[in-house]
This record gives structure tokens, sequence and C-alpha cells, in this order.
């Protein structure tokens, strides 16, 4: 075990930067980049039951130390992603990969995580479950403490891998949601997920994207995904994955001290394409520099008073 | 694909508003005509894509309109300092198709990709046709640049200040063996309607990262849906799904 090493609901992680979902496609894109072997692992693109187009363009959107994305799950389906994506990848990558589902029903949720369950390569099922209940009015099931507790009892139903479910930060008590979750059985929590923004185009006062409002990340949400993670890691027991504008080896320490077991990147990867190869080859010096000689003794180690 | 610093040797206006940059660095990663490159540029998250005007031994020569406080930001780098790029972006023009007469049909800042495609197809003993569209006199470039490779050239501007008065499809030759476009949206409908032949079409869409893992610029096509990126920016005439 090097002094990177941390682990995530019972699995070892070489270090604790992974990837999060959406940034990190299937794995091929970086591997022309550098040898992703040398991550934690990676959360690949949002699997759902069928393939989806998503949504219009522009999908994008620039904001003062971030973006905005309407993507909005574009996917080939998992019978794709389990047929074409996961042999390619096990070409390239050799560890335990993290599976990001989204549905937009409990049985979708549970069907296709059912499936994934099946593939040894998938070393977790990262639940996102920001995605609208169409059956539940429309509404986002992690905006609802029941409806995420009830998809999380119905993946927990189908699959004896760890289930790890992605939260949303768009609500009012993200405690109350990491809470209902850990109750019905998450083995960890991810978090967190875009924060819903806008942005108008001066000239057509026109929105920018589409999709009228996207996700907001980047740099500019660090500190909201911090004091998320440290609400969260306060609250349960389960192991929480910090992210949301993770940048610097810096920010990873940071949000392991405030509590996160394990540290996904996101957006910086599609502007530095090389962003976690730098960070994990970073990590060492920084720790030197701070006297942390294992990053494992650091999770949840802010102090106070 | 190779993410590296490139110096620039050249920003200048070559007429209002478009720019031409030039920078000295690792080009080895760009290989077709019609490839891109996604600019890093200090104080803006996102990358700036930009076409690839032409290379030179280690020059790359880039042509750009500011549009925005991004290439407006742009403009204003200096000689000497040092931009990072990520090279070798998209797919680029199938010279192979071009048959003994092509024509490209440029509008804009849409004429730069299309410089490079000219010098290769001329080297290869192409006897190449090209229509450029402007909206004004003023704002015409490049012209000669076209016909020094020997290439028959013909102008268009909007309001007849020069050239041809119109569209670049009122002065479409009447020969031609394939086509290559890139320019406004507008117009590369017009140019897939008016042309007689099969073609291709640069596309422009907003970008996350550029190299085909966000999937921020996804169109549909014929052929399923297509990463403008990276499984783009040239499409196919006869694959294009056009929204009327």
């Amino acid at each position: 075990m090097g002094r990177l090493s941390t682990t995530l609901c019972g699995i070892a992680l070489d270090n604790p930067v992974i990837p999060a979902s959406g940034t990190f496609g299937y794995g091929t894109e970086f591997a022309a980049f550098y040898d992703i072997n040398i991550l934690g692992s990676f959360s690949f693109k949002g699997t759902t039951r069928r393939a989806r187009f998503g949504n219009p363009t522009p999908r994008i959107a620039e904001c003062t130390e971030g973006m905005l994305n309407s993507v909005g799950l574009q996917n080939p389906g998992v019978e794709r992603v389990i047929a074409d994506e996961l042999p390619r990848l096990k070409q390239i990558f050799h560890k335990p990969v993290m599976a990001n589902v989204s549905g937009f029903s409990i049985e979708e949720y549970a069907e296709t995580c059912a499936m994934l369950d099946a593939e040894e390569q998938v070393g977790w099922l990262e639940v996102n479950v920001s995605c609208p209940n169409v059956h539940g009015g429309g509404m986002s099931f992690g905006t609802d403490p029941d409806a995420a507790a009830a998809v999380t009892r119905a993946v927990k139903a189908v699959t004896h891998k760890p289930v790890i479910v992605k939260l949303s930060p768009n609500v009012t008590d993200i405690v109350m949601i990491a809470k209902a979750v850990e109750d019905a059985g998450a083995d960890g929590v991810s978090l967190i997920n875009t924060l819903l923004g806008m942005r108008i185009d001066l000239r057509s006062r026109r929105p920018v994207l589409a999709n009228t409002v996207g996700g907001f990340s980047g740099p500019a949400v660090f500190p909201v995904a911090v004091r998320m993670v440290y609400e969260v890691a306060g609250a349960v027991s389960i192991p929480v994955v910090g992210m949301g504008g993770v940048r610097t080896a810096e920010d990873v320490i940071e949000m392991m001290l405030a509590g996160a077991c394990a540290v996904e990147v996101g957006s910086q990867n599609l502007v530095e394409p090389t962003a976690c190869q730098r960070i994990i080859e970073t990590l060492p010096e920084v720790m030197d520099r701070l006297g942390i000689e294992n990053l494992s003794d650091i999770i949840g180690g802010v102090r106070h008073g | 694909m190779k993410n590296t610093i490139f110096t620039i040797i050249e920003n200048r206006p070559l007429v209002p508003s478009i720019f031409r940059m030039k920078l000295y660095g690792d080009t080895s990663a760009i290989h077709n005509p019609g490839e891109f490159v996604n600019i890093r540029l200090h104080g803006f998250y996102l990358r700036r894509p930009i076409s690839v005007c032409c290379v030179d031994d280690g020059v790359l020569t880039l042509i750009y309109k500011v549009v925005g406080a991004g290439t407006e930001a742009m403009s204003e780098l200096s000689i000497g300092d040092p931009l990072e790029l990520l090279t070798g972006l998209g797919n680029g023009y199938d010279l192979s198709a071009s048959g003994a007469r092509p024509l490209l049909i440029g509008g804009g800042v849409g004429v730069p990709p299309l410089y490079e495609l000219a010098r290769r197809l001329t080297a290869s003993d192409r006897r190449v046709s090209a229509v450029l569209g402007f909206n004004r006199a003023d704002e015409v470039f490049y012209e000669h640049h076209f016909s020094a490779l020997g290439c028959d050239v013909t102008v268009t501007t909007v309001d007849g200040s020069y050239g041809v008065r119109g569209y670049v499809t009122d002065a479409l030759p009447d020969d031609y063996t394939y086509f290559y476009a890139c320019g406004p949206l507008p117009m590369l409908k017009a140019a897939a309607r008016s042309t007689v032949t099969a073609g291709e079409l640069s596309f422009e869409e907003r970008m996350g990262c550029g190299f085909g893992a966000c999937m921020g610029c996804t169109i549909r096509t014929k052929n399923g849906s297509k990463r403008v990126c990276k499984d783009g920016p040239v499409l196919h005439k006869e694959e294009i799904l056009w929204d009327d």
C-alpha cells in the first residue's frame, strides 16, 4: 500500500483520483494522452437502459471559472455499453471501473444495474439520482428523500456490488437525502452533481443553451462542494466520494479533510486532458509540504476550535 | 492529438475583425486540412476551437474572427507570448475523393481551412476552383493566396462592392467533380442544395472538450449521432440532416 492509497467500499484504490462521469467518456479519448491505469478508477459515461441522443445543441456554455452543460445523458444504452465499450475498455484499463447509471423510472434503474452487475470489470455502481422521475411528476429522484431511497432499495436488490448514490446539490438539505439513501442500504454516496444554472446571450437575448438550463461545474463550485461533503460526511457512516470543481492536488486534500475517502475530478478533464495525471503526480510533493504521511490518515481530518 | 506550448510569432488583423496568428511549435499531430486546434486562454475556462489555415515547417497559421471576449483576448496577445494548444483535433477533409476538378466553397472565416486543402490539391495536380464569399469589399482576404496556388478564384460579396454580387451559390462553376465547403450554417445549407456532386462540409458547434469526451457538440446525422469535434467537423453531404 502506497502513501496515496485509499479504500472505497472495501475496494482498494492506488490513489483517490477518479475522473467523474460524463467528463471521461468510456476512457478511450484519454488513453491517447496518458496511461489511464495510473488512476484510482474512473466513472464511465452515465448509462441508461436504452440509447439516448440527449439534448439539442448548443449543450455547452462558458461561465467564470466553470461551464454549463445540458448534454442530456447521451449514451448508447446499457446493452451497447456492455457489448462495445466494456470490451474496448478492457484493453486499456485493468482496474475495477465505476459504472454510472441513470434512469427515468425505478424499474429502469434496477434493470440497468442488474445488467451491469454481471460485468466483472464493474467495481461499483454509481447511481445518479438527478434525473427526472417520469412516473413521479418529473421531479428529480434526487430531490425527494423517499424517491431516492426507493431507487437505492431497488438497485441494492439486484446487485452485490457496492452501490454509491450520486447526490444532487439542488436541494434544500442534502444531508436529509444522504441519510435517506444510507438508511435504504446505499454503500456510499458521491457528491456533488452539477448545480442547475443558466446563461443568456446578450445580443440575441436567448438562453445560450438550447435546453435553457444546464448543470454548472468547474472550479467555481468547489467551495459549495467542500461544504456539502463536510456536512454529509459528518452525518452518515458510509463512505463519501467528494467532487465538484476539483482542479489540483491541494483540492483533493481539502476534499479528503472535509470527509471524502476518494475524490472525483470532472470538468477539469475537458479543458486539461492530462489533469488527473498532473494531480496524481503532484500529490506526493504537496503531501510532503503539508506534513501528510498517508492520504488515508487525513480523511475527515478538518479541525475545529 | 498533442497538448503543447506554442510561441506567437505573428498576430495581426488581415481585415477589420479578422486576425491572422502564426505560431511556432510542435505541429507533428496536425495531419489533414480541415482539422482544428483548441486554445487555452488565460482567464477563460473553456478553450477556443480554431481551424487550422496551414502548416509550414513548425509554423502554424490560424485565421480567426473576433466574435466575443475570448477571441478578443486572443487578438490582444503579443509576439513572443506562449499559448497552450491541443492539436490534431477533428477528422479533416478527405483529399482522395476530390476527382480531377474539385470545387472549394468558403464563406468569411470559413475560408482559412480551405487554404491548406487548396495547397494539397494543387500540389497533386488537381484543377481547383474556389468560390470565396464575403459581405463587403473591405472584408475580402486571401483571394490572392488562392490564385497564387493556381486556383481559379471567384470572389462574391453580398453588397456587390467587390467581385460577383450575391452569395457563393450565385457563382458556382458548371464543371466540377466534387466539392469542399466551410462557412456559416446558412451558406453550408445553400451550398449543399446548389451543388450537383457529392462533397464535404465543415461544421461548427459550441464545444466542451474538443476531443470527443464530453458529448457537448453531438448532432444527428443519417449515420447516427456524431460528435462534431471528433467524428467531424467535416461531414459528407449525403449524411447531413438539415433542420428544415
